[in-house]
Parts: structure tokens; C-alpha cells; sequence
């Protein structure tokens, strides 16, 4: 099963077990990580599950679709070249050992 | 309690807060409050036996099998827990007792509140017409019902929808995908007409039907038939029979506003709440499906909204009054959204009936939107298909205290982004 490292902005890290078929967003919140808000449920709606991927894995994320760029400009962190939609991150074997970051704030 | 004449009193710190309704309202209400710093007792009454889960998805995701129940689960007993909010599941209201300020449950049990709020959320309009409680007839609204028409959908050919609403057309979308022959049938001459433009309507049932969906339009259903007490046909109003092994009804939804008239509550097409959510009580709040409150985004006039965004923003809002920190109006860009068939339709502000509307972009190819105007000829709503960065800037402009006329538009190229900016 892949796992997905969460680190929250104090630095606390916890790594937890990522279903295939879910998300970054929903493995975050099935977990109890923090920080993840996520109030439309993963339709790149609302911006309120922005993270930080660790640049050395943005590689193997899947593209950004037109709906999350335009969403990203509405985040309530600011904005960086590895910022995506936790919700749009599908779990697949390319993503075992993903590390993403939380910001300081979603609202 | 409080300072200011006409302003209700805050919870106080340590103050017991009672959230009636465990929906995405009542969820974000207790989360929010918490995290305002508010000390006291938090305590969520909800009469579904379930922890506080996302609806919108059931209609969509749920129903095409992409996510399970667990994947509509807002948050874990252990959040809630780590919180110290108390959950009070299964455990329907059933009176709300404003001398002594507490609610009452099915059980007899008492729960006292400084300040309560009712987020009792919306229930399915029944169908009225003989044979709609025949087994196979179903609605959409709750977890179990998403659960129960998911195993209906298994074994079954013919579905027909009643009602051309959101919900219907979403379920209509599913059952197809799901490889059934669907029919909806609807009161007026285009789906979802109450709240989208002919464009809008036109693409979607475009949709629908190059995937095989059969739409009736200004179609009334006459009764339901049935064999041995289980559906078999919906009967059309013409005397048409349409063979039906499942019929899911989605005709809209009635608030609950039932313990709050007990009560003495103002109602009326919901909770009447003035513009910080506050209902005739000023120790009572609502807020969500149930709430009627005065838009700023509709002039001033009085609406009710069926939203995951509205019940959570109203829920922040609510949140952050009790904890002291804001004591303006409720003043959220309403926002919407709708997936069919690939289609994603989004909508922001609240839609205009009698203004006029312009068209950008490219309909043919399903990518456009609509812009609408009231008739002071000021943008009041946006309807984007496939065109996300209309949708995005739109918000970001209907949350400006001047909203752009159709002129500004037109100069502007209708490049929303650039007034934004």
C-alpha cells in the first residue's frame, strides 16, 4: 500500500497508509492529518486543501487540469510552483512515498 | 451578555453551544466555533445515526461507485473527540424548550444552551399522486437513501426520474453511466430551468441524450402503477405509460422548519433570520437549507439556498459571531456547482429571473458562459460551463462592493479577470 507523508507547517511529520483510488485530500482526512479543509469534497471548488509538494516529486503527479490552476489562484496561502489540490491527486502506485507540506492556512 | 442594543448575545466563552442538524452545516458550525476559541460545550444533535458526511457527492460520485461511504465521511470520531465536540447521533429533537433554554430529545434527555442553532437542513418534497409509495419508488437525500437506490441500481433496466432538478438530472447521469435506459420527466420546458439559463439547459439535456437519456419535457405525472405492491410504470398525465422498474423522485425539497414553528420561531419558506443569521430569538441562530435570510447578492430579498457552500460559509459566519470576533451582515458570494455527463456546470451569484443575459464563448464546443443581469443592468449571476476562470473571477467580482455593469463587460472584452484585477 503506498503512503503519503504529511508535514505540518511546525514540521511535525506523520506518514500514513494511502488507498488506491483515493486521494491525497481524502487520505488526510480519513486519517485525522490536519490541515486539510477540503469543505467542497474534492471538486476543485473551493481551495481549502492546497499543499506543498516536495519539488523532488512533482514529477509524478498527474497534469494540472484547467479547473485546479484557476482554483489555485484563489488560495488562501500563497501560491508556489509546487502548490496543487490535494483533492486532485488521485493514490497510485506512481505516488507510494509522496511528501507534501501544509500551509499555513487554508481560509 | 451583550453591549450593544439589538445585537445578540455571544455565547460567553464558556457557554454551552447546542448545533441541532449533524449536516455539513452543523458539522462546520461546531469545527468553527472551536476553532474560534470558543471553551464551552459544543454539542451536535443529529436523528441520522451517522457521523456528519458530504451530500453532494451522493448524487455523483457515490452513485457511480468512485467513492465510498467512507469517502463522504467528513471527519472521524477521533477528530470530533480530540475536539471535545460531543456527538449526540440518532438522537432526533423533539422540542425546543426557549424559557428554560434547552432541547429536548426523542429520549427525554435535556440539553441546556447559552445559544442554539438550528441547521436542521431540507427533507425530499413527497410526491403526491396515487401509487408513489409503492415499493421501487425511492428519493435521494440521505446516506441510506444514496446506499439503498446504489443496491436498486443493481438488477434493474428501466429507471425513470421525476423532476429535471439537479439532483434528478445527477441521478439521471449516474443510472445511464450505470448502462440503464433512463427517462426524466419534467414540469417545464427545460431541466433545472428554475435556476439556469436556456443555454445551460440546452447543453446539458444535450448531453443527457447523446448518451441515450430520454428527457419529457412539460410532462406531469398522473399516478404510479404497480404489481403485487412494487412499481411497474409511471403514468403521464396524457394517459402515456412509461415502464419503470425504479423511480427516483427529485422535486425539490421542503425545509425543516417544524421544531422551530413548535417552538414559535418565526418561519416561512424556511427559518426566518435576519442578515447575521439570527432568528426571532435572539439565542437561536439557523443557517443552511433551512435558513431564510436577506441576500445582499439578491438585493436585499429574502432566499433560502441548498448548498454545500452556503451552509458552510453561513456556518463560519455563524461560528465567528458567537465567538465575539464579527458582528456584520452575511454577506458570502453563493456558489454551485454541477457535474453531468463530463459537463461541469458552475454557477456563482444568485440567479435573476426577470433581467436580461449574454452569452460568451463557445457553445457548440461546451465551453461558454452565460453572464445575467438584473434589471438595473448590473452583473448578478455567472454560469460557466467547462470555463473555470470565469467561475473563479466571477466570485472574486460579485464579492466587490460594485459589481460590473453589462457595458463594463463589453470593454472589457468580457475578460473577467482583467476587471478583477
Amino acid at each position: 500500500m503506498p503512503t503519503i507523508t504529511y508535514i505540518q507547517p511546525d514540521g511535525a511529520a506523520r506518514t500514513v497508509d494511502a488507498e488506491h483510488g483515493s486521494t491525497v485530500m481524502l487520505t488526510a482526512t480519513t486519517n485525522d492529518v490536519d490541515g486539510i479543509v477540503a469543505e467542497c469534497g474534492g471538486n476543485a471548488m473551493c481551495a481549502t486543501c492546497h499543499v506543498y509538494v516536495e519539488p523532488e516529486h512533482l514529477e509524478r503527479l498527474p497534469a494540472m487540469e484547467e479547473d485546479e490552476d484557476e482554483m489555485l489562484g484563489s488560495t488562501a496561502s500563497p501560491r508556489k510552483d509546487n502548490s496543487r489540490l490535494s483533492c486532485q491527486l488521485e493514490v497510485t502506485e506512481e505516488l507510494a512515498g509522496l511528501v507534501v507540506r501544509l500551509p499555513e492556512t487554508q481560509l | 451578555m451583550t453591549g450593544l442594543p439589538g445585537v445578540p448575545p455571544t455565547s460567553g466563552q464558556g457557554e454551552p453551544v447546542v448545533v441541532v442538524g449533524g449536516g455539513q452545516g452543523g458539522f462546520q458550525l461546531a469545527v468553527s466555533l472551536r476553532e474560534a476559541g470558543h471553551e464551552g460545550p459544543i454539542t451536535i444533535v443529529g436523528d441520522e445515526p451517522r457521523l456528519p458526511y458530504q451530500r453532494p457527492p451522493l448524487s455523483k460520485e457515490y452513485l457511480s461507485g468512485a467513492v465510498t461511504a467512507d469517502g463522504v465521511t467528513l471527519r472521524t470520531e477521533q477528530f470530533f473527540a480530540s475536539r471535545d465536540i460531543t456527538l449526540a447521533l440518532g438522537a432526533p429533537v423533539v422540542e425546543i424548550d426557549r424559557v428554560r433554554r434547552e432541547v429536548v430529545l426523542g429520549s427525554g434527555e435535556r440539553l441546556g444552551y447559552a445559544h442554539l442553532v438550528l441547521a436542521t437542513g431540507a427533507r425530499p418534497r413527497p410526491l403526491h399522486v396515487p401509487g408513489s409509495d409503492l415499493a421501487g419508488v425511492v428519493s435521494l437525500r440521505s446516506l441510506a437513501d444514496a446506499e439503498a437506490l446504489r443496491v436498486s441500481l443493481d438488477g434493474v433496466a428501466r429507471v425513470v426520474v421525476i423532476g429535471g432538478g439537479f439532483v434528478g438530472m445527477e441521478v439521471a447521469a449516474a443510472a445511464t453511466r450505470h448502462g440503464h435506459a433512463v427517462t426524466v420527466v419534467e414540469g417545464l420546458d427545460r431541466p433545472m430551468a428554475r435556476v439556469v439559463t436556456p443555454e445551460v439547459s440546452d447543453h446539458v439535456s444535450g448531453a443527457h441524450r447523446a448518451s441515450g437519456t430520454t428527457i419529457l419535457l412539460n410532462s406531469a405525472v398522473r399516478a404510479l402503477r404497480g404489481s403485487g405492491g412494487r412499481v411497474t410504470a409511471v403514468e403521464l398525465d396524457t394517459g402515456e405509460l412509461l415502464p419503470a422498474d425504479l423511480v427516483v423522485t427529485g422535486i425539490g425539497v421542503l425545509p425543516n422548519v417544524e421544531l422551530a414553528e413548535a417552538a414559535g420561531l418565526r418561519t416561512g419558506n424556511g427559518v426566518v433570520v435576519d442578515e447575521r443569521l439570527v432568528t426571532s430569538d435572539p439565542r437561536i441562530s439557523a443557517l443552511g437549507d433551512c435558513a431564510n435570510y436577506p441576500s445582499v447578492h439578491a438585493s436585499g430579498r429574502r432566499i433560502r439556498l441548498e448548498s454545500v457552500q452556503n451552509a458552510v460559509d453561513q456556518a463560519r459566519f455563524v461560528a465567528s459571531r458567537l465567538a465575539g470576533d464579527g458582528q456584520g451582515r452575511y454577506s458570502a458570494v453563493p456558489w454551485f456547482w454541477t457535474h453531468q455527463h463530463g459537463s461541469k456546470v458552475q454557477m456563482a451569484g444568485i440567479p435573476v429571473l426577470d433581467g436580461s443575459h449574454v452569452v460568451h464563448g463557445d457553445v457548440s464546443a461546451g465551453r461558454f458562459s452565460v453572464f445575467r443581469f438584473d434589471r438595473s443592468g448590473c452583473l448578478v449571476t455567472v454560469e460557466s460551463v467547462n470555463r473555470a476562470p470565469d467561475h473563479m473571477a466571477a466570485r472574486r467580482l460579485l464579492a466587490g462592493d460594485r459589481r460590473p455593469t453589462e457595458t463594463d463587460l463589453v470593454a472589457a472584452g468580457y475578460d473577467l479577470k482583467a476587471l478583477v484585477a
